[in-house]
């Protein structure tokens, strides 16, 4: 039988050790699929590595795909540190998109629309946590199952308002809006698809809550709360605001996220598959892999950058479905959560 | 008029069929105190093995069960890192969510969009899933094995003083929801859309898990549930073609009530029939 003993003081080394261990377990599973599938591991990793960072074009491609990681998984980082598991963030997304596209194409263009367009933004995917977070905070619904089901819901809100009421008046046939004004479009990089005030705003959002965990009242009330349920009620503090509050500030930065999609990128609202490859999902795996510290997110984002960007390259050259992302995602967060277990206990065999 | 009726009845019981026998595998390993989240992904892997199964030797039989075992197989994946490994239940099972779809979507690939000539019947999948969920009833209420079964999700401490193997209930408990969770897939993939189409279980693994908490972990109850969202999917496709509402409210319609089913058992306070220690790991000498 496998006994486990608590390891009150687990190691820097042990943890590196683990978390690295558990990666390339989730890698080599994830390998052992693509030969099921019948597409050597080796060839897959080559071109999935070849294609991104051996390549201008493909880091750029990497970047582009970082940025709503960033957004999204800085907020998860700290959503998941009061264990509010929003797995939410790509309806939050969406909705941030839509009210982001309402601003540019209702209102005067003007040199202050991109701001108000993000203002919009993080305010429509703050709100639509709010249900989610409300029934967490106050009557201990599980938010992992409302958050889901909101994602389908703000899907097909938005396919009703590119095929309805939103609908471009130049367009013949397609389901999406009229272009956006050009003071409602994001500058890039050079001929990339970076939409680089977006990375700005992901990369100070991130150093951002990382000061507010760490530097603030509300972070210090934060910890508590995600460390020690017990003791935080023992010391007043209000867990459900907390909560709360945690979760919407999650779902506003998923909101911003949705916001740079649209505006840097497609310049209209458009087909919710077209918006999202699934940033919402692959965030999590972001702000697991951070473990609790919005600023590490800075290297775990480009990581699934990479990921994202890579499975699109698995679909081109090797006709491989899109699919394979969630390969990696499910692989990666089971093993990171079997790996945190190992690093809390020491294993021990007995008879 | 009473044609129209019992055409509605009979694809609320198609559509409730999947549903039903999801949601009474993910009920037992509730009531055994473990949380799977990962129905979806579950549901998914055995809809293509049955698929692959079925198309490759017309074995309709030996589809289902290897369905059942796969689906069996991935949530003993679970059971490892949740039970023996401790990890965080709700993040593991939608882990096993993510990668359910994702293998059958990878899998899958070399049968996208490929037909069953020759589907098997909807009815013995419906009849199978009534009658489960009446034994079912009688297994936890009036068995001792069922007994035993509610013990360790209600206290497992209390029931290991007794001697019960509260480890091996739980394991066995998580590998029969992963199996009716498989059985669903293959009612999707041989029945009721005898095809293979990748993301073919279409959120209803998770209607399924929330169905669970809606009928109050009652097998019966579960009966109704499943009838009811079935009813309220065929109205969707009925009603779809001829109002004036956008068909966009009638497909986000499930997923709503779901949200709103959840508020409800919240509000009232429902989730106080729960097993007292649903998602709590055990471990002996340890609190």
């Amino acid at each position: 039988m496998i006994r486990f003993e608590l390891d009150p003081l687990p190691r820097r080394r042990k943890r590196v050790g683990v978390y690295l261990g558990v990666l390339a377990l989730a890698f080599t599973l994830a390998g052992a699929l693509f030969a099921a599938y019948g597409v050597g591991p080796l060839e897959a990793y080559g071109t999935l590595l070849e294609g991104t960072l051996g390549d201008p074009q493909g880091l750029a491609e990497v970047l582009r795909r970082t940025i709503p990681l960033l957004l999204i998984g800085s907020g998860l980082t700290l959503a998941f540190r009061v264990s509010f598991f929003n797995i939410g963030a790509e309806g939050q997304l969406l909705l941030g998109a839509a009210a982001g596209a309402a601003v540019a194409l209702f209102l005067p263009a003007s040199a202050v629309s991109l701001p108000l367009m993000f203002l919009a933004g993080a305010a429509a995917g703050g709100l639509w946590t709010l249900p989610a977070a409300w029934l967490r905070a106050r009557v201990d619904v599980n938010e992992i199952l409302t958050t889901l089901m909101l994602n389908s819901v703000a899907g097909y809100l938005v396919l009703y308002l590119v095929s309805g009421p939103w609908r471009g008046e130049q367009v013949q046939g397609f389901t999406y809006t009229d272009e956006f004004p050009g003071a409602a479009r994001l500058p890039l990089l050079g001929d990339t698809l970076v939409h680089w005030p977006t990375l700005v705003l992901g990369v100070v959002l991130a150093v951002a809550l990382q000061v507010l965990l760490t530097r603030t009242s509300l972070g210090y009330e934060l910890r508590v709360v995600g460390e020690s349920p017990r003791a935080a009620r023992y010391a007043g503090m209000p867990i459900p605001r907390v909560v709360l509050l945690t979760g919407l500030l999650s779902g506003g930065a998923a909101g911003l996220a949705g916001v740079g999609e649209v505006a840097g990128i497609h310049y209209r609202l458009l087909d919710p598959s077209q918006i999202s490859l699934g940033y919402g999902f692959t965030a999590i795996i972001v702000a697991w892999l951070a473990r609790g510290h919005p600023a590490l997110v800075l290297l775990t984002a480009p990581l699934m950058g990479l990921i994202l960007a890579g499975g699109d390259l698995l679909k081109i050259s090797l006709n491989m479905p899109f699919r394979v992302i969630d390969v990696f995602s499910g692989l990666m967060l089971l093993c990171l959560i079997a790996g945190e277990s190992l690093v809390r206990y020491r294993v021990r065999w007995a008879r | 008029m009473m044609e129209e009726f019992l055409q509605a009845l009979t694809r609320a019981l198609s559509f409730g069929t999947p549903l039903l026998l999801a949601s009474l595998g993910a009920l037992v390993n509730e009531r055994a105190g473990v949380v799977n989240l990962g129905v979806e992904g579950m549901m998914a892997v055995g809809a293509l093995a049955a698929f692959g199964v079925a198309s490759e030797t017309e074995a309709p039989g030996a589809a289902v069960c290897l369905a059942m075992a796969v689906g069996a197989l991935a949530a003993l994946l679970h059971g490892f890192v949740t039970l023996t490994l401790r990890a965080n239940a709700y993040v593991s099972g939608l882990a096993l969510a993510m990668l359910g779809l994702g293998v059958a979507g990878l899998l899958g690939k070399r049968y996208e969009g490929a037909i069953l000539f020759e589907p098997a019947p909807e009815l013995p999948f419906t009849v199978a899933a009534g009658a489960l969920a009446v034994v079912l009833w009688g297994f936890l209420h009036a068995t001792r094995p069922g007994l035993v079964l509610r013990s360790v999700g209600e206290n497992p401490a209390a029931a290991d003083v007794l001697g019960v193997n509260v480890m091996a209930v739980r394991y066995l408990a998580v590998a029969f929801g992963g199996a009716l969770a498989g059985l669903a897939g293959a009612f999707l993939s041989l029945a009721y859309r005898p095809a293979w189409t990748d993301g073919m279980t279409a959120g209803l693994g998770w209607i399924a898990v929330a169905l669970v908490i809606f009928v109050g972990w009652s097998p019966l109850r579960a009966v109704l549930g499943a009838v009811f969202f079935g009813l309220l999917y065929y109205l969707q496709f009925r009603l779809q073609d001829q109002s004036q509402v956008p068909t966009e409210l009638f497909a986000a319609m499930p997923y709503l009530l779901v949200v709103v089913v959840l508020a409800l058992a919240g509000l009232r306070r429902t989730q106080g029939s729960a097993p007292a220690a649903l998602g709590r790991p055990y471990h002996r000498g340890e609190r």
